[in-house]
């Protein structure tokens, strides 16, 4: 029986120490060659939806315009249309993708994701109502939006709480809150004014037509500051994935860590939600794919926002050129997404799942 | 590895919403020593070995580890002298042994700082004292019930504490099981000096199993001591309202609960 741990004093490598060290490298290698494989994905999805549409431009076309030469026509269909939705499709992505992952990991429930407990839905509530009653710019909308998650967050949270928060319980409560901010959502589109079909998608399913670079910038913004604050707090997020009691005793702070975590993933979420609307089940998906792929080398954070990103570049792919008609996004996302959806409700029927 | 450190209750009061689960309470957890708590359902075992790990917040008094306040020190700090096994702990979906043994060193690592050559150490280290080694690779969901356990408590040694509380760590295993895990918390007592507080529900186990045994009735403390001191009729009649006979048991000289239930009673020994 080998007890003795001290570290300074162990001189032969035992076979099961040569095991731990072997399997380990190889969860390491394993990570890193999916998120490698996963970037290179995003960027070639990211070329294509920029190489594709009504007229084709090839990569130096496409290189010309993006280092400031006027190249006719690509300069202004890819310029200014193309390069400011697919770099929104990627950013949105990834912000729906971090934020998802985040409270199904937290929550330990792949159903806990922030479009099914109603956070996306707040979000897109107070953005529609903030452009079509308030008429306020990107930034009023921005910070309107995520109000909007946060009150929401701490609504499903404080109403699902009795001697603790049961993951089922806060998703029932969830699913009844979206319904009512969707219907809220609706209730204002038709109240618009200048109500056009365009709006009404954006804001119920999520669409990145007219997207701009005004719209895009605060997205970017949010990544760069609220991502390397929820990254900050990664394995503290994966070792909730013990239960609570188990991770307080190895030493995580419960309350600062969903404190950080839940204001970075608000924040991520209702950033994009108020550039793209709540693009249908991206924050669902990514998570339990990511996990899927990387088969528990690690954390889910990085791997899902690139299955976020991957998603939607390839979603408004399909929406904008598999079909005579032009369909946003969300709801070739949210094709893809309702069967998932079911499957889980199934799944969860017969045993409790978790990600 | 040292004994040396204490860890106290001092008029500790616990509970839930407006539920007092703890009254008042003192304790001293001999340093060193295999200490079990024993009690009816819902007399706040579990609730005060939850307070002295940090987990819930005393009303009042105090949880001590070496005269310092546990609720006031650093997690990570408290996390790398005292260890705690939940009664039923979460294994994510799919993660192998090994990955979950390895979450045990997170008390050890700083926020960007790479996996060290001591935490692999650590790691199989806990595998080969739990006898889990070749286990290393398989996925935690298919193990047995005994299996499993096992590889909770590597995980708990991974975290290399001196102190190691586990909330009843044989329940849901069959009875050749729970001497297992018991035997491998006596060798990790004995090899490494560690001290354990545990939670049972079986008497029998932990009069055998335990240097110093605590009884707790409605909040209270009913008797600490050497199990042949704590366990006898009056202890088992006023912590569970049950009437019994306490022997010897001729295999380890330790107190053995008889139970006298309504039937099947033929002779009342001792």
């Amino acid at each position: 029986m080998t007890l003795s741990v001290s570290s300074a004093s162990s001189p032969a490598e035992t076979p099961t120490l040569a095991a731990v060290t072997r399997s380990r490298v190889r969860r390491s290698r394993r990570r890193g060659l999916v998120i490698g494989i996963l970037v290179a994905l995003v960027v070639v999805a990211y070329g294509i939806n920029l190489m594709v549409g009504e007229t084709f431009y090839t990569l130096s076309e496409i290189g010309r315009v993006i280092l400031g030469e006027t190249v006719p026509g690509a300069s202004f269909t890819v310029g200014e249309l193309r390069l400011p939705r697919a770099s929104l499709a990627a950013l949105a992505g990834f912000c729906f993708g971090l934020g998802g992952v985040t409270f199904q990991t937290m929550l330990r429930n792949p159903l806990a994701s922030p479009d099914v407990i109603g956070i996306t839905s707040g979000a897109s509530a107070a953005a529609a109502f903030a452009i079509v009653v308030l008429g306020l710019s990107e930034t009023g909308v921005s910070v309107f939006a995520i109000g909007a998650g946060l009150g929401v967050a701490v609504i499903v949270y404080t109403l699902s709480f009795r001697d603790g928060v049961a993951g089922t319980r806060l998703i029932l409560i969830g699913i009844g809150i979206a319904a009512m901010l969707d219907s809220a959502t609706a209730y204002v589109l038709s109240q618009a004014a200048q109500w056009d079909l365009q709006q009404a998608q954006r804001w119920l399913t999520g669409s990145l037509n007219g997207a701009t670079w005004d719209e895009t910038g605060p997205v970017a913004l949010a990544l760069v500051v609220l991502g390397p604050l929820l990254l900050s707090q990664a394995r503290n997020l994966f070792m909730l994935q013990l239960g609570d009691d188990t991770a307080a005793a190895l030493g995580v702070r419960l309350e600062r860590t969903r404190i950080l975590v839940i204001v970075a993933a608000v924040g991520l979420l209702a950033f994009a939600t108020a550039a793209t609307g709540p693009i249908a089940f991206v924050a669902f998906l990514s998570g339990p794919i990511a996990a899927r792929i990387i088969g528990g080398a690690g954390s889910l954070l990085v791997p899902a926002g690139l299955v976020g990103a991957l998603l939607v570049l390839v979603a408004d792919l399909i929406g904008q050129n598999a079909f005579d008609i032009r369909y946003p996004v969300g709801i070739v996302t949210g094709v893809l997404g309702a069967p998932y959806l079911v499957y889980l409700l199934i799944r969860t029927n017969r045993a409790g799942g978790s990600l | 590895m040292t004994a040396t450190h204490s860890l106290s209750v001092e008029s500790l009061q616990l509970g839930y919403g407006d539920r007092t689960v703890i009254e008042s309470l003192d304790l001293l957890v001999p340093p060193g020593r295999i200490t079990t708590i024993v009690g009816a359902n819902a007399c706040g075992k579990s609730t005060l070995l939850r307070s002295m790990s940090r987990l819930l917040a005393p009303r009042a008094g105090h949880v001590l580890l070496d005269g310092r306040e546990v609720h006031r020190m650093p997690a990570k700090e408290l996390a790398r002298t005292l260890g705690l096994l939940p009664q039923s702990p979460i294994a994510p979906e799919g993660i192998t042994v090994a990955d979950l043994v390895g979450r045990g060193r997170n008390p050890h690592q700083r926020l960007l700082s790479r996996w060290s050559h001591a935490d692999d150490e650590a790691v199989a280290a806990a595998l080969d004292a739990t006898h889990t080694a070749d286990l290393a690779d398989r996925s935690v969901d298919e193990l047995s019930g005994g299996q499993r356990q096992r590889v909770w408590i590597a995980m708990a040694l991974a975290q290399q504490t001196d102190l190691l509380l586990l909330d009843e760590p044989t329940t849901f295993l069959d009875v050749s099981h729970q001497v297992e895990v018991l035997d491998l918390l006596t060798d990790l007592n004995q090899t490494r000096g560690t001290t354990i507080v545990m939670v049972l529900h079986d008497l029998n186990m932990a009069a055998r199993y335990t240097d110093h045994l605590i009884a707790l009735a409605d909040g209270k403390l009913y008797a600490a001591g050497e199990p042949a001191e704590v366990l006898t009729e009056d202890c088992v009649r006023a912590v569970f309202g049950l009437d019994s006979r306490v022997i010897t048991d001729p295999t380890s000289d330790k107190p053995l609960m008889l139970p006298l239930g309504r039937h099947h009673v033929t002779s009342t020994p001792g």
